[in-house]
């Protein structure tokens, strides 16, 4: 078997997939939840984007170490051990260095442990190859993961809150002398979903091989 | 090797369990105490906050040691207990125990000269704890200042409460009316003296803080009313001082 180079054309299919044609939130339809609870505002969105990156791949990384001596019986409770160990050790780090960051995440630590694209990766990919693919495929999905929910959290906190990143730039802009509100429903649950809904609508347009054949 | 041998399994997951059990253990050890310095001095930084000065975490400390002028710790009658620092009181403890056993604490801030009476807050929001500092001017009645946290309230709803704009409403309301606490964190609150307006999206949350402020500064209760009286006391005292100065100008 010849070695494959780091980045072959096969390997950076793995982390350019996810961003598109095969993206974990609008194609695959995973991770819906936190998609959902964490789309408020900008940044709570940016910090949960960059814990599912570090958690994501390294747990792939930790069962493609594993993946042939883990029980198969056992396989799905392993992956839950390492996610959640994964989760709880980054979290008790950074209250301990970055107490700021810590508190940001508060709520969300339970949601990355519970979220449905990490496990779904570690099944159907960490189990099956090496470590660096893993790696990399961790790394495309979070940052599949991550655009759609920075995209959602931007509009959401623009029309709902009127601010970027706790920015208040309707304000700043004058735009509220114009009578103009924010829409209180952005920041409600449902507006995620329809802002979902959205993107999917969009990137059907763009990309029509996603469009199922009748 | 056959991995899935029911043995196999079983010592699998033992070895697993086992290893993970170790690390996470040994980080959280270690950890603990620099992590407890930060809760630490974020407690400060609330205290401070609640009384309009804001620090960042590495300035709490002496911050604290120019603000915070005393600190004890009351019983349910409202009488000093000694030998208890106020910031060693766990809240989350506290509020669990009979009313009997429960210690209050107090810290006492001062601001230009004026002073201030801070009590701690703790309680239930949808999530998990809320709690927060409110600070009562000398009449022990009207809000000076206030400030909340939370554990893990819904980003943009509940998780607003320690936000500037819902801790700013509570300035210059009052707490007491007739001796029981009237105060609370209403639905479309419309500004009157013992309301401010909740969080919309975090009714759960706001609910909770109306709770804890209820339930905890019943409380203190007693312990005003005694500074009051003794206050009644002085302030009669001073007149009889300035009567007899005056009979004294009249004689000569």
């Amino acid at each position: 078997m010849s070695k494959e180079a780091l980045f072959s054309k096969k390997n950076r299919r793995l982390i350019s997939d996810p961003l598109n044609d095969n993206n974990p939130i609008t194609v695959q339809v995973l991770g819906i939840c936190s998609a959902l609870a964490i789309t408020v505002q900008l940044k709570p969105a940016i910090v949960m984007a960059l814990s599912v990156l570090v958690v994501l791949s390294l747990a792939n990384v930790i069962i493609s170490l594993l993946r042939n001596l883990i029980p198969s019986r056992i396989r799905i409770i392993v992956q839950l051990i390492v996610i959640s160990a994964l989760v709880i050790l980054v979290d008790e780090v950074l209250e301990a260095y970055v107490y700021d960051v810590s508190k940001e995440l508060s709520v969300f630590v339970g949601l990355i442990i519970t979220n449905c694209i990490i496990m779904g990766r570690l099944e159907a990919f960490g189990m099956a190859n090496g470590p660096w693919k893993s790696f990399l495929d961790g790394l495309g999905n979070a940052f599949g993961y991550g655009w759609i929910l920075i995209v959602v959290a931007f509009f959401r906190e623009l029309l709902g809150s009127g601010t970027v990143y706790g920015y208040p730039i309707i304000e700043k802009l004058g735009i509220y002398n114009y009578g103009y509100e924010n829409n209180g429903m952005m920041i409600l649950p449902p507006m995620a979903l329809i802002t979902v809904g959205i993107i999917i609508w969009i990137q059907r347009i763009k990309n029509t091989k996603l469009i199922e054949s009748k | 090797m056959d991995v899935n041998k029911n043995t196999y399994t079983i010592f699998f997951a033992t070895i697993m369990v086992i290893i993970i059990a170790t690390i996470l253990s040994v980080t959280s050890l270690r950890l603990e105490p620099l992590q407890d310095i930060n809760i630490a001095l974020e407690k400060k930084q609330n205290i401070l906050k609640s009384i309009g000065v804001e620090v960042n975490r590495d300035g709490a400390e002496k911050a604290y040691s120019i603000y915070i002028k005393e600190e004890f710790v009351l019983n349910h009658l409202g009488k000093r207990k000694e030998g208890v620092s106020a910031l060693d009181v766990k809240l989350a403890k506290e509020v669990k125990r009979k009313i009997n056993n429960q210690s209050l604490p107090v810290y006492i801030g001062d601001i230009n000269e004026e002073k201030k009476y801070i009590i701690p807050l703790r309680g239930k929001g949808l999530w998990g704890p809320i709690w927060g500092f409110i600070a009562l001017n000398d009449d022990l009645n009207t809000i000076f200042g206030s400030s909340f946290n939370h554990k893990k309230e819904t980003p943009g709803l509940g998780a607003e409460i320690n936000r500037d704009f819902f801790s700013n409403q509570f300035k210059n309301k009052l707490i007491y009316e007739n001796k029981l606490v009237r105060f609370e964190v209403k639905k479309n609150g419309k500004g009157g003296s013992y309301e401010v307006d909740g969080i919309s999206g975090g009714t759960i949350t706001s609910n909770g803080v109306t709770d804890m402020i209820q339930e905890r500064l019943e409380k203190y209760l007693p312990y005003f009313d005694r500074i009051r009286s003794s206050n009644e006391v002085e302030s009669v005292l001073l007149q009889m001082d300035s009567i007899l100065i005056e009979n004294e100008i009249i004689l000569n």
